[in-house]
């Protein structure tokens, strides 16, 4: 059949199938603003106290008086709703505690085999005389650290994190969940010796051999039973937000990881495509809807006023659980692949705009009035940032999905600076921010050195940038480069090396600030420091910390 | 939203239109592709050398997909023919990469078909090509005093040899180098027909390209 008529078919069954999504909303009253359900993360009187566990007393009590606004009550929150939540925090605390330390030493690892894998490109005779440190391999080690040791274990924390606390129910089966953690780990542990020993499946993404990805796959299957058990089990009637995108997150990265790594069953292209579907929904269908989830919870928890609109995050999650899903195909552009895969994946990359407009602007309609909020809470910082780069990463992606700007941005670095705009200035800092703000709950201990925090994210927020910035112009230059039949291939080398110099020095402040992080997160977990507020789990009255901020 | 039946189901739809779409549908659409008349299977010492490829992460750096005229001027420096699928009836895994740090390699072994060359450059690439950024192997040889009976030593452009030394190349670094050489997609193919090609809409991209 010609291409013309198809897609104008296509596009008449898309209007009438909107028609009726659209009578379907009127009739279910989804036009009509619903702030009961965006509430529902607040205890009874919550609304208008603020809660950002990671500040000392005097800061936090600045915080709460720049929060206040005219027409709050001063009636402190519901006891019996604080004193459950407490005990669903508690239910939680170990499985999180290993899930967000286990995360802590992937990201330590990980950053610094990508510091030494960017010092590499522009260094190449240093570190060769053993295989294991050849840049192949060194840059493997770094994916699958970051991507399944830090960001993987981080998202799984702050799901069980906030999975019993939506539902207003002690976590289930957390031995399971510990198991399947430490399954998880396990996998990823081997995954990264056998890649530093040469030993990989060779599909970028999904390189842990397949073999040890059963584990991993076996872990993810531990962790969603008890997890979905938890949920039919819940006390709340309404599901926020948060809890669709994360278990949408658990089950659909279960599911990709199970398809991209069944042995024997892909080939040739095909492999291909199917390697590029994988590559890109890790990001689309796990990262991103459990960091997007993360801001639903923590920004209108901290700042204490629930999002403007409900019902636009409902837009959002399914929008983007049916257009991202078929992204990727783009990856292949001007492959030896069906045209049409890479044309839908093109389509469903432009129609990406429309679920990430509905975060963007219901997060600037909460957030309206309130920036200044940022200079007093630095969780909130990380998550302001994180929501910002998101935005930012996701125009760009979709715009760079076009065949006009792959033509130059196609196998170039400028690609490499787009996936880290997105997995580390918006899931990375939303993942930091989620982790100030769970430790002190989890640990009952107080950050020791609370100005470490802003130095973390300072040094994080300019190394990304000068990293991002960097690396787009220099790889764009490289594709302009390449695309000119006069120059020689060479010349496509050259003008990229002061831009991944460039590179490094982002990626050394990156690192610094993994330092001081990891290094802030071990002085709590180990009651290094100051002692400002206490161990809850000793002191007399058990419920003080968390009491003292909802005050 | 207040089922927890209707949101996983809902998940899971769209996971499965999307598996269908991108995984399912290019499976039976490449199924039967027939290798080209020109293809031959790799031997046993070029799927060693495929194997060292993989083990080095060669791909992260090299991809091996030339691509139309109409998109990009790969032809011209020498790569090869815009490539069909039937090209890697016998990739297992596929190798297509996704960066040019360094030239595609799918015609290497028609551009350049000296061992010595290729066993050189893996030993010191910037002794063949000044400013290259690959990274050096000398893992995969073996520097002694003087060669065993039997042994190849490499041929080493002046001032890269180690004084007083020879360079022998390891199995790994031979086997490695006959993989480089068999990369020759130099037979005929039928051109793709024209709506199913990846490149049928790249005239239309490049002109956007060079309207923007």
């Amino acid at each position: 059949m010609d291409s013309a008529i198809l897609s104008l078919l296509g596009a008449f069954l898309l209007s009438i199938l909107g028609l009726f999504v659209f009578i379907w909303s009127l009739r279910k009253g989804l036009l009509v603003e619903n702030p009961k359900a965006a509430s529902v993360i607040f205890a009874r009187g919550e609304i208008g106290h603020a809660d950002d566990p990671a500040l000392g007393r005097a800061q936090h009590q600045r915080l709460a008086a720049a929060v206040a606004e005219p027409g709050d009550t001063a009636h402190p929150p519901d006891a019996q709703e604080i004193a459950a939540r407490i005990a669903a925090d508690r239910s939680s605390a170990f499985p999180v505690f290993m899930f967000i330390g286990f995360a802590c030493m992937w990201l330590l690892l990980g950053g610094i085999a990508g510091l030494t894998a960017s010092l590499k490109l522009h260094w190449p005779d240093w570190l060769v005389s053993e295989a294991w440190m050849t840049f192949g391999r060194i840059r493997t080690v770094h994916l699958t650290a970051v991507l399944y040791g830090w960001i993987t274990n981080a998202e799984l924390g702050i799901i069980i994190w906030l999975m019993p606390r939506l539902l207003r129910t002690p976590l289930l089966g957390p031995m399971w969940i510990m198991m399947g953690g430490a399954l998880v780990n396990v996998a990823i542990a081997s995954g990264i010796g056998a890649i530093g020993a040469g030993w990989t499946d060779g599909l970028e993404y999904l390189e842990m051999p397949w073999q040890i990805g059963i584990f991993f796959a076996a872990g993810m299957v531990c962790i969603i039973v008890p997890v979905m058990y938890t949920l039919v089990n819940r006390k709340v009637e309404s599901l926020y937000v948060t809890t669709w995108y994360h278990t949408a997150g658990l089950l659909w990265i279960t599911l990709l990881f199970i398809v991209g790594k069944m042995p024997g069953v892909h080939f040739g292209v095909q492999q291909a495509a199917m390697n590029w579907w994988y590559g890109h929904n890790v990001l689309g269908l796990w990262f991103t809807p459990v960091a997007v989830g993360a801001i639903y919870y923590f920004l209108p928890k901290i700042i204490a006023r629930p999002i403007r609109s409900y019902n636009l995050s409902i837009l959002g999650f399914w929008t983007l659980a049916f257009f991202y899903a078929q992204v990727g195909g783009h990856h292949l552009v001007g492959g030896p692949v069906p045209g049409w895969l890479i044309t839908l994946s093109i389509v469903q990359s432009m129609m990406m705009i429309v679920p990430v407009l509905a975060f963007s602007i219901n997060m600037g309609l909460t957030m309206q009035g309130r920036a200044r909020l940022g200079l007093y809470s630095p969780t909130l910082r990380f998550m302001l940032f994180g929501g910002l780069m998101y935005l930012l990463s996701s125009l760009q992606g979709s715009f760079e999905a076009l065949r006009s700007v792959q033509q130059v941005a196609h196998f170039t670095h400028f690609t490499v600076a787009h996936a880290h705009l997105g997995a580390y200035g918006f899931v990375t800092m939303v993942l930091f921010g989620a982790i100030y703000f769970m430790m002190p709950r989890i640990l009952h201990w107080e950050w020791p050195y609370p100005r470490l925090i802003a130095w973390h994210f300072w040094l994080a927020a300019t190394g990304i940038l000068i990293y991002f910035v960097g690396l787009s112009y220099g790889g764009w230059l490289q594709g302009l480069a390449m695309l000119d039949a006069s120059r020689p291939f060479m010349d496509s080398v050259a003008v990229t090396i002061p831009w991944l110099q460039w590179r490094s020095v982002g990626g050394a402040l990156m690192v610094a600030s993994h330092l001081i992080f990891v290094g802030h997160f071990l002085a709590m977990a180990l009651r290094f420091g100051p002692t400002r507020a206490g161990a809850a789990l000793f002191s007399t009255k058990p419920q003080a910390l968390e009491l003292a901020h909802g005050e | 939203m207040e089922n927890e039946v209707k949101l996983t189901a809902g998940a899971m739809v769209t996971f499965a239109i999307a598996a269908s779409a991108l995984v399912i549908l290019p499976y039976i659409q490449v199924r039967d592709v027939a290798p080209p008349a020109g293809l031959k299977p790799y031997t046993s010492a070029e799927l060693r050398g495929r194997a060292s490829y993989i083990a080095n992460g060669c791909m992260y750096c090299h991809s091996q997909q030339p691509r139309s005229e109409s998109f990009a001027p790969d032809a011209q420096r020498g790569w090869g023919r815009a490539s069909v699928p039937g090209d890697y009836v016998y990739d297992k895994p596929h190798l297509l990469g996704s960066m040019r740090t360094g030239p595609d390699l799918f015609n290497i072994g028609v551009r350049q078909p000296s061992k010595d060359w290729h066993l050189g450059h893996l030993y010191q690439p910037r002794a063949y090509v000044p400013g290259s950024i690959m990274p050096a192997y000398p893992y995969l040889f073996d520097v002694k005093d003087q060669a065993d009976p039997g042994e190849e030593t490499l041929k080493l452009p002046p001032g890269h040899a180690p004084a007083g030394k020879v360079v022998v190349p390891k199995p790994e670094a031979l086997d490695l180098v006959k993989y480089l050489q068999a990369l020759k997609r130099d037979y005929p193919v039928l051109p793709p027909e024209p709506r199913d090609a990846a490149g049928a809409q790249a005239p239309a991209a490049a002109a956007a390209g060079k309207a923007s």
